[in-house]
């Protein structure tokens, strides 16, 4: 019992770390990214690459004073940061990275994932309305809107994975996705499920992780050019600085999940030395998809961003969870 | 679209959207009446930087005026400075050699593509692409520098003058420009890749912002506004001047009437004015740059005069009323924005916030000029 | 073609007075015009002017009555509205509201409707109802020039601050 607490604060620590250095790194990530798309340096001047410059942006956001708007609900108001980067820090305990790097392994690991997620989308409401400010209250309901629409049919996605791998368990989901590519569940053509339109269900979880996490073209919630800069525009210093981490701290966690659920986890893709390095190498290069999709699309508007959800993501993803279940049932 | 809902006062809320706001671009305001993300109604409040410009003209000489053009149109200066002195010479008959009238041309044209580009990045900022802004601002940096080597400053320019030009164009200019153009070419299809065939870009514009010709007529909108709604209106054709009659060239009209038709108005203007820079520079006649006979006080003849010309943002048009004096009696500028802003209130009514001001973003604002 | 069609509509606002030829002539020889010469104010009727001088083909003074008449005409005839605007003419002791139309096809006419207003009591009705797009320039000639347009929905000042109550463009405005 001692041990287990042990390992839970352990845990928890490496967490908190694991999840401000991916933050800090990839904003510097995105704004190098961004440079090379739109042909300029970028961040070059602190350190070899810039690599100093998200310490120092840290320390500048720290030094500097956190101001809370006149009439602002101050209790909400300073709540509401924490409350964002709280559930982000939670969902990598039970992540597993490989074989043996997992904090807590849970069998109920997905459910807990997506009941933080859930929480997520409260903070940026308690934010925008705490704010007293019409942009913030508007991008706050719209990020809100967003979130409903989109985890209908991440769910409905993720129920078809478990549904084939037979459990909740992200350790035996990976498990059931052993072997080569062709085992994963994005092309399945070898593993449990026979189902052809699994890729699709692959690029329908893939935009909901990025419309849960607010990133273009459906960051909505930070409009700047309708919204000035959304649900954090009253936000200066380290309350501004979690949300900006609490929102790359997401996209990690979006990547992992893409990674364990579609993409095998840790496997290798032809089968051999399965390791931690697969699962690094699989996770930022989906991150490097959500930075590249980023400064490559314009933002859609908040009706086309539910349209193609209620009218299209939902009615996709439903029809593949009855044509998997049909499937599963006949093999 | 308009708004499905029948409306209770007590259930709207004000919008200020402005002075100091990123769409806007400049220190314009918006009042907006919402209905959650709908606009009830618009009431644009601009004068934020008003210069006064017209009550500087009937205080300075001409000469003295010159400059004061520049400032009113940032980005496509050339073109104001180019209906002051065109106004001026007709008004106090001084003659310009053709060189100067062609070298004129080319720079108006040039600079017709640096305000395009600019806008071009700007507007797909609105719709949340920044990338483009980059690219095209590296496409406008070689407009400028071009400019620069010939006129001196960047941005503000102080070119022309009553009867010709400050400085001659020399031949690493003509150089330049010859290499400009198909460079830019290629960067248009380029942008036509990147962003023209978007789905999403495409999905924003398409339908939004419906203008009618007889809205545009109403409000005397010109430029893309005007063109875009199928009104084939371009003052270089409508009511030739200069040497534009010498140039073999279109003017895009395209009858979608929304935000998309005003969009593909723009970027085939910038071919059109290649074709005219490239035309230009074929022709270009040797000569001097300044008449030979020109008054040494610019004192115009009693009586009104009018010049209209086309730049960058539309229909400019300088009323100068002249008493025989070194300064103008009265010296009206119409700016084209100030009409195409004008449509804004009344059109925007019942738009989504976000397609409200995607749709300011296609009428190319520039707000010094709406003020001056 | 248009310009002769809008002359001849135009011309019966001006029952009595049909523009003689003399009235053309002088005032394309502006130029050659005696300029110490005293100039009179202009009586009310339509003058045809060159463009290759002035940059406009018709010039129509008219009543401050006749505006709305005068509009009508050239909206009816598909004109758009370029702009509105003042002339402070202090030495006659009167205003003048300058409005300018053009069209958007390629049958070249641009149209000049002005009108005469006591300086004391300049009082002109609006064409807003008719244009709509007069709405601002109209406000702009209010704040510049004091020239009230009755009837005008919302003539508070567009440019100058909104308590503005002086009139910039005045001759004898000192700032």
């Amino acid at each position: 019992m001692r041990l287990t607490l042990f390992n839970v604060v352990a845990a928890v620590i490496i967490a908190i770390a694991f999840a401000a250095v991916n933050a800090a790194y990839l904003v510097w990530a995105e704004r190098r990214g961004a440079a090379r798309i739109q042909r300029r340096p970028g961040p070059n001047i602190n350190g070899p690459f810039g690599l100093l410059q998200p310490p120092l942006d840290g320390i500048k956001l720290m030094a500097k004073q956190l101001t809370i708007p006149g009439g602002a609900d101050k209790v909400l108001f300073i709540a509401a940061p924490v409350l964002a980067m709280f559930p982000a820090i939670m969902s990598f305990v039970t992540i597993p990275f490989s074989e043996n790097i997992v904090a807590k392994n849970m069998n109920v690991g997905v459910l807990m994932i997506f009941a933080f997620a859930a929480l997520g989308s409260t903070s940026l409401l308690f934010a925008g309305w705490s704010s007293r400010n019409k942009y913030a209250m508007m991008a706050s309901i719209r990020a809100v809107s967003q979130t409903v629409a989109y985890e209908i049919p991440m769910l409905i996605t993720t129920i078809t994975v478990v549904m084939i791998a037979g459990s909740m368990d992200l350790m035996e989901i990976v498990h059931q996705q052993s072997g080569s590519f062709l085992h994963w569940n994005i092309f399945p053509l070898l593993g449990k499920s026979h189902n052809i339109l699994m890729p699709l269900s692959f690029l329908i979880f893939f935009t909901c992780t990025l419309a849960e996490t607010n990133r273009s073209p459906f960051d909505l919630g930070e409009a700047e050019s309708e919204l000035v800069a959304g649900f954090h525009t009253e936000y200066g210093s380290m309350g501004f600085g979690l949300f900006f981490m609490a929102e790359y701290a997401n996209i990690v966690i979006g990547s992992c999940m893409t990674t364990i659920l579609f993409l095998g986890g840790w496997g290798c893709p032809f089968g051999l030395f399965p390791g931690v390095w697969w699962f690094i190498l699989k996770l930022y290069l989906l991150i490097a998809t959500f930075i590249w999709i980023r400064w490559t699309f314009p933002r859609t508007t908040i009706y086309g961003l539910l349209n193609l959800s209620w009218k299209i993501l939902i009615p996709l993803s439903l029809f593949n969870l009855l044509l998997t279940a049909g499937l599963l049932k006949v093999f | 679209m308009s708004s499905p809902i029948e409306l209770q006062s007590d259930e709207t809320f004000i919008l200020n959207v402005g002075p100091q706001h990123p769409a806007t671009h400049g220190v314009l305001r918006v009042k907006m009446e919402m209905n959650g993300e709908y606009i009830v109604e618009a009431e644009t409040v601009i004068g934020y930087i008003h210069r006064m410009h017209e009550k500087m003209g009937e205080l300075k000489t001409y000469p003295q005026y010159l400059m004061n053009l520049s400032r009113m149109d940032y980005l496509g200066a050339l073109g104001y400075s180019h209906g002051h002195v065109l106004v001026v010479e007709k008004a106090a008959g001084i003659e310009v050699p053709e060189r100067a009238e062609y070298i004129r041309a080319i720079m108006v044209e040039l600079n017709r593509v640096a305000s395009h580009l600019f806008w071009f990045g700007a507007f797909v900022m609105d719709l949340g692409g920044f990338s483009p802004l980059m690219y095209a601002l590296q496409d406008r940096e070689h407009i400028l520098d071009m400019l620069e080597a010939v006129t001196g400053s960047r941005l503000t320019y102080c070119y022309f003058r009553y009867g010709g030009l400050y400085n001659d164009v020399d031949d690493q200019f003509i150089e330049s420009a010859r290499k400009f153009i198909p460079r830019m070419r290629k960067s248009l299809k380029k942008y036509h890749t990147l962003v023209t065939g978007n789905i999403i870009f495409r999905k924003r514009l398409e339908g939004v912002a419906p203008l009618s010709k007889e809205t545009c007529r109403k409000y005397g909108a010109s430029s893309a506004v005007a063109r875009g709604s199928g009104i084939n209106f371009d003052v270089r054709k409508n009511e030739p001047y200069s040497v534009y009659p010498e140039f073999d060239f279109d003017v895009p009209v395209y009858h979608g009437c929304d935000s998309l038709a005003r969009y593909n108005v723009r970027m085939d203007e910038i071919e059109q004015s290649l074709r005219i820079i490239e035309q230009g520079l074929d022709k270009l006649p040797g000569g001097p740059i300044m008449p030979k006979k020109k008054p040494k006080i610019i004192k115009p003849p009693v009586g009104d005069y009018y010049q209209a010309v086309e730049t960058a943002r539309g229909s400019f048009g300088v009323r100068l009323v002249s008493d025989g004096g070194k300064t103008p009696y009265r010296l009206k500028l119409r700016s084209p924005t100030y009409s195409n802003m004008h449509l804004f209130d009344e059109s925007c009514r019942g738009m989504l916030i976000s397609d409200a001001l995607a749709f300011m973003g296609s009428l190319d604002l520039v707000i010094p000029e709406i003020d001056r | 073609m248009i310009c002769e069609k809008t002359k001849l509509a135009l011309q019966t606002l001006f029952p009595k007075a049909a523009p003689t030829a003399s009235d053309v002539t002088i005032d394309t020889d502006a130029r050659e015009k005696d300029k110490k010469k005293k100039i009179e104010p202009r009586q009310n009727g339509l003058v045809e002017r060159d463009y290759a001088i002035h940059g406009y083909h018709l010039d129509a003074q008219v009543a401050a009555g006749q505006i709305i008449e005068a509009v009508t005409i050239l909206d009816e005839a598909e004109f758009f509205i370029e702009a509105i605007t003042g002339v402070d003419w202090i030495k006659d002791n009167q205003l003048e509201v300058v409005y300018d139309f053009c069209r958007y096809d390629f049958d070249l006419c641009r149209v000049v409707i002005r009108t005469r207003l006591d300086r004391n009591a300049a009082e002109v009705p609006t064409i807003t109802d008719i244009y709509a797009g007069a709405n601002w320039h109209e406000r702009e000639t209010h704040e510049f020039f004091g020239i009230k347009f009755l009837g005008h929905p919302n003539l508070i000042p567009l440019l100058l601050p909104e308590d503005a109550d002086f009139h910039p463009l005045l001759k004898d405005f000192k700032a």
